[in-house]
């Protein structure tokens, strides 16, 4: 065969790989917004599940995600962050200790998501909370069963990788100039550390930030057992509560429900919502990186 | 460039410690070392604590074993609440049934069920047989890196080697979009949408398949895998790619006998963590797959995966029941499997890499 018509060959097939995906992305989202779009109207968003499920809103679903997330935030973020800094200014390129962390970090990253499920109803539920009730209720059952707490920390172990990666990267686009410096101004090293390496990753902690809650908000296996709840007539007001979520509200909708067929828009709708949350939040995150990453050009 | 930026690394923390050799203690500093360096254990903490209460609640099944194979029966027979003369009614039909068997399972201790053929948790007599949980899991990957590699490792190379600068600043955050899709979303997708259309066009008769599970989850690799091979072939020297291009070969035998032998060792590590995401997918698994715990060769019949019995399973089981430990059974040897896998892109694959362009420098 000719040269040319095997060249033009083989980039095409490249080529058509490229399209496909991009085709399947496109009909993800084109699906998503056709079936949904026609009943997203704030009474959806603003009511509750009604008459068994089959009608009414997700409002429950939208807090519980959003008080998920914050809490995973509020768990996940500082730790993140600090072992980042650890990482990207106190550990040498050739520290063992260092090495094993960033294998234990990358292994975090690659667990099944069903693991930490797994892991939040052995540890937290089983084991942290059981012995809380012990101590604190006089064994009265309150810490030993799902809750949101558990779902929000368990969820906060499967987004620290996604924290620490983004803030390193950032924390190693600041100059070395930078820190000179200021050491050479008298600074120590944590002062450094504070007042000019933190502030110059603001944008790093804030993309992983995003990330880890866009993350966060669309992961269900961890949570199918430590703290999700099929239907709650109340929202949750302590943290001994459940909670009901986007994602499981999904799940539940599409496969266990009495009669999938009827709920079809309201499935669709959810999962529109869903998508376009983190589908935002993503986007806003991969603009920041790609900021990030200019400025380090 | 890069090297100039390692280098850099290196000569910071180098200056860094004489620097501070020479200043006078501050407790300040000192305190926010040991801080920052205790909180940074604790991602190690985190995955030695997986190992162990995972591993913890799985134990108790080789436990039961030392016992004598009375009490277990007894064990059995508490957590599912029989009475004494049902007791033997059932304890002499199981015998029956592990008699026309041939599987080596000849009394009740549950753990010696887990290498039978059938998976029936909730029955009077349980048996745990993983095989076809393990069979169904294998289809379902293979099914899944057979359409998710191939395809993302050719749009690598198109973005690596044909797309023009601005096209490929457009292809990749695009692509990457997929990665932020929520699993449920492309399980729900699958479900919705892919089941009805595939079902149309081959004519099967269970909707919901290995196929359409497995291109599904396929669809949830994609993004790993083109993402790490799109590296591997950016890292490739272009001292290579000028080299061939300059004694005349074309772009595509540039790609195909420079660049691809140059970056296998990357892709392969893509391919391996591409892996590691489908074998754990959970949610697509529950959707899409029909959740039959059968044993077929047959690609469009439903399966069963080990993610999805742990997530369809575990919400309605009794804390400590056999049942229970058996699930966390199943959850362990998903955790050594990725934990595995992991460690072999991380230690293998990346030591050959940088064995390579080493030698070459």
């Amino acid at each position: 065969m000719n040269r040319n018509v095997k060249d033009t060959i083989f980039e095409g097939l490249t080529g058509i790989s490229v399209l496909l995906i991009i085709f399947i992305i496109v009909s993800i989202l084109a699906i998503t917004i056709v079936g949904g779009w026609p009943n997203l109207n704030w009474t959806f968003l603003s009511e509750f599940p009604k008459d068994g499920m089959t009608k009414g809103g997700i409002f429950p679903a939208i807090v519980g995600t959003a008080v998920m997330t914050i809490i995973m935030a509020i768990a996940a973020v500082p730790f993140g962050v600090i072992t980042a800094i650890y990482l990207a200014e106190y550990a040498s390129e050739k520290s063992v200790i260092a090495k094993i962390i960033r294998f234990a970090v990358k292994t975090l990253a690659v667990v099944p998501s069903i693991i930490f499920g797994l892991f939040g109803l052995g540890f937290f539920i089983g084991f942290i909370g059981k012995n809380m009730d012990g101590l604190l209720n006089g064994g009265e059952l309150r810490w030993g069963q799902p809750n949101i707490l558990w779902a929000s920390l368990t969820m906060a172990l499967l987004t620290l990788p996604v924290v620490i990666v983004s803030v390193e990267e950032a924390i190693r686009t600041i100059p070395r100039e930078m820190r000179e410096a200021s050491l050479a101004l008298g600074a120590t090293k944590w002062q450094t550390i504070r007042k000019v390496v933190l502030p110059g990753s603001v944008s790093g902690i804030l993309t992983g930030t995003i990330l880890a809650v866009s993350r966060g908000a669309g992961e269900v296996a961890p949570i199918l057992f430590t703290g999700a709840a099929y239907f709650l007539s109340n929202l949750p007001h302590s943290l001994s509560d459940q909670f009901m979520s986007l994602g499981y509200h999904i799940y539940i909708m599409s496969t266990q429900s009495s009669n999938v067929d009827a709920t079809q828009p309201i499935q669709f709708a959810t999962t529109l919502v869903l998508l376009l949350l983190t589908f935002s939040l993503n986007a806003v995150a991969v603009t920041l990186r790609y900021r990030i990453r200019k400025k380090a050009k | 460039m890069d090297f100039s930026r390692i280098n850099n690394k290196n000569k910071n923390t180098g200056k860094d410690i004489v620097t501070f050799n020479k200043k006078k203690f501050r407790f300040s500093d000192w305190f926010a070392e040991k801080v920052i360096k205790a909180v940074a254990f604790l991602s190690i903490a985190v995955v030695i604590l997986i190992f162990i209460f995972v591993f913890r609640e799985a134990f108790p099944i080789f436990k039961m074993d030392k016992k004598t194979s009375a009490s277990t029966v007894t064990l059995v027979q508490e957590s599912y609440g029989g009475s004494g003369t049902e007791n033997s009614t059932v304890k002499k039909a199981d015998n029956q049934v592990n008699n026309s068997n041939i599987i080596n399972a000849t009394d009740e201790k549950p753990s010696a069920t887990l290498l039978s053929n059938t998976w029936m948790p909730v029955s009077d007599k349980p048996r745990f047989g993983l095989w076809p949980l393990f069979l169904g899991t294998l289809k379902v990957t293979l099914i899944a890196l057979l359409f998710a590699a191939p395809i993302s490792i050719m749009a690598a190379i198109y973005t690596a080697m044909f797309a023009k600068p601005r096209v490929r600043e457009i292809i990749k955050p695009v692509i990457e979009l997929l990665a932020g899709f929520p699993s449920v979303v492309i399980g729900f997708f699958a479900l919705m949408v892919m089941a009805t259309v595939f079902q149309n066009i081959f004519g099967y008769a269970s909707r919901l398949n290995a196929f359409v599970g497995g291109i599904a989850m396929g669809l949830a690799a994609i993004p790993i895998i083109y993402t790490l091979t799109e590296d591997a072939l950016t890292a490739v020297p272009k001292t290579f790619i000028e080299a061939s291009l300059g004694l005349g070969a074309s772009r595509r035998q540039t790609a195909f006998y420079v660049v691809l032998p140059a970056a296998v060792p990357g892709i392969f590590a893509a391919v391996v963590l591409g892996l590691g995401r489908i074998f754990g997918e959970t949610m697509i698994a529950l959707m899409a797959t029909g959740n039959a715990a059968m044993i077929s060769m047959n690609p469009f019949d439903s399966v069963r995966t080990l993610s999805a019995t742990i997530g369809a399973e575990m919400a309605e089981v009794v804390f400590g029941d056999t049942h229970y430990n058996v699930l966390f059974l199943i959850g362990s040897l998903l955790f050594i499997f990725t934990f595995a896998l992991n460690a072999v892109a991380e230690f293998y694959f990346k030591n050959l890499v940088i064995r390579r362009y080493q030698s070459k420098k």
